[in-house]
């Protein structure tokens, strides 16, 4: 890494955050109302990219986000990350959700200096990070502030950071701006870009929006209705930094058309409740 | 979120304050002030008029009733009396003492409840059996078992506020949403410190509901167990003026009782305002 790279702090690990998924299968509920969620899922995404999954609601992409998380056991099949199986939750993999995961009782800034407050970190210098990166999100004026005191984008902005703080190899994001209006939600990705130009992980970004994931990603899995399988991988080579004005482009449009294709090929029936990422 | 749409922190708090100021403060009209005052006036009057002229309905006299100048008289002499600290401290000490221990004993049990499925089979049955009697039927009992009158009294408000306490904190750590654990886990925390920095504090706005009504009833249990087996204290005194037929002081006795639970109350939910701060704070989620 040359000095100059350096200067910019680019968070700069070699290869960390290979995600690794082998035969991946993850079955729910109980005896005779138990189901299959995904299966057959193979994946590898290497170091530092930016992989989006999209799919019909209850296809499963957020339980997969889940497994990977730690959060829900495979029935069949391993994950890993650095070629070490994930076994639990850890924070060296940071997940986002959609909403409501901030602790109501903490102020913004602590809900941030959460992650390394786990670690031991000394008051003074988790609060000095949870500060740095605070800015960076554009909360500098809310740090006192309650989660409840925030709008939807706001919050969302805070989850971020308080994922980020623990310098994850792989970020994981649940539909983190599907419960915001399309305003906001333009605003975040373009802020999620920008931050993730300084914190190079590795993200798993599962979404049902097809411009967002276009947008955002480096490669696309579509996924079927569940049970989930992978039903195309598609690497998207719009170059970075990306500009609001690609989605009207002839290439964008193109892919964006496959992928209505591929999702209105795959045999709907009735549209199935959206699942969670730590199980039923 | 475009920048536009951003109020700084400072005026949104600013502005939580003077809703929740203009909420307590909220003046009401003054003619229906007025019509309040009235009706406390036209109590205080029907009250003199009743016991002056010692109304006999038959079914209820108020022959034996002190007048509210005598009640007032009453009052004054026992602010100057000797032995009024005694009788408030005896109480205040058993009350605390009561409460507090249930507070202690209700948030423990209650988390453990809450938390695992072992010690919600293995304590709740037996505490379901014990929680629909009241804490007054457990005097005779209670007399028997402690030795000293002050602990049986404790005990008796210690039943009383338990249950509220320990059923409110249940609830409360159920209520913490399963997502929010989930989070706290891939921020690195472990089991001890779900349970300290996420169980608790979600399950504190319930806790703080549990004590509040917990207060009520130590002082209800407390006051009865008093009028049994007390010496000092405010519902000794209470009872103690009838028997020895100074009428006048029943009615003081009640007054003080009311007003010390009113005052006890106000003061666990200052501390529990004081305690869950984030629990006023913008659009409840």
């Amino acid at each position: 890494m040359s000095a100059a790279l350096a200067e910019l702090q680019v968070d700069d690990r070699a290869d960390d955050g290979h995600v690794a998924i082998r035969g991946g299968a993850i079955r729910l509920g109980q005896g005779a109302s138990a189901f299959d969620v995904v299966e057959g899922i193979d994946l590898d995404i290497p170091a530092r990219q930016f992989v989006c999954i999209l799919g019909p609601s209850g296809c499963g992409k957020s339980t997969l986000l889940g497994a990977v998380a730690g959060h829900l056991a495979l029935s069949r099949g391993s994950v890993s990350l650095d070629g070490r199986a994930v076994t639990g939750p850890h924070p060296d993999r940071g997940i986002v959700f959609q909403q409501h995961t901030l602790f109501p009782w903490l102020r913004v800034l602590d809900n941030v200096a959460f992650g390394p407050k786990m670690k031991g970190v000394s008051r003074a210098e988790r609060r000095e990070r949870a500060r740095s990166l605070l800015a960076q999100v554009g909360l500098s004026d809310f740090l006192e502030a309650y989660p409840a005191e925030l709008s939807g984008g706001m919050q969302q902005r805070v989850e971020i950071a308080r994922a980020l703080i623990n310098r994850p190899r792989v970020l994981l994001m649940d539909e983190p701006f599907g419960a915001l209006d399309a305003q906001t939600r333009l605003t975040m990705q373009e802020l999620l870009l920008d931050i993730w130009t300084r914190h190079r992980t590795t993200i798993l970004f599962v979404t049902h929006d097809i411009d967002e994931a276009l947008f955002l990603a480096d490669r696309l899995i579509v996924m079927t209705p569940r049970p989930g399988r992978i039903l195309d991988d598609i690497p998207l080579e719009f170059g970075r930094p990306r500009e609001r004005g690609l989605i009207t482009e002839p290439r964008f449009t193109a892919i964006k058309h496959r992928c209505l294709t591929l999702l209105r090929g795959t045999p709907g029936g009735v549209p199935l409740a959206r699942l969670s990422p730590i199980g039923v | 979120m475009s920048a536009s749409a951003i109020e700084t922190a400072p005026a949104l708090r600013a502005a939580r304050r003077s809703t929740v100021r203009a909420r307590s403060l909220r003046a009401l009209p003054l003619g229906r002030l007025a019509l309040r005052a009235l009706a406390l006036a036209l109590s205080l009057a029907a009250w003199h008029l009743a016991a002056t002229y010692r109304l006999d309905l038959g079914v209820v006299t108020f022959r034996n009733v002190p007048t509210p100048t005598a009640a007032a008289q009453a009052a004054w002499a026992l602010l100057h009396a000797p032995a009024l600290p005694t009788h408030l401290a005896a109480s205040l000490a058993r009350v605390l003492s009561g409460f507090l221990a249930a507070l202690g004993v209700g948030v423990v049990l209650g988390l453990a409840i809450g938390r695992s499925k072992r010690a919600h089979d293995l304590l709740l049955p037996p505490l379901e059996v014990l929680r629909p009697i009241p804490a007054v039927a457990w005097i005779p009992l209670a007399i028997l078992m402690f030795p000293s009158s002050e602990v049986s009294m404790a005990f008796i408000t210690f039943t009383g506020a338990l249950f509220p306490i320990l059923l409110n904190t249940v609830h409360g750590v159920e209520s913490v949403h399963p997502r929010l654990v989930a989070a706290a886990r891939s921020l690195g925390a472990g089991d001890a410190a779900i349970l300290r920095e996420v169980i608790l504090p979600g399950a504190a706005p319930s806790i703080v509901t549990g004590t509040a009504i917990g207060m009520g009833t130590a002082w209800f249990c407390l006051i009865t167990a008093e009028m049994i087996s007390g010496q000092y204290g405010i519902g000794y005194f209470t009872w103690e003026s009838y028997t020895l037929q100074n009428y006048d002081d029943i009615v003081v006795g009640m007054l003080l009782i009311g007003l010390l639970g009113m005052g006890s109350s106000l003061v666990v939910r200052r501390l529990g305002a004081w305690a869950t701060p984030w629990a006023g704070a913008g659009v409840q989620r």
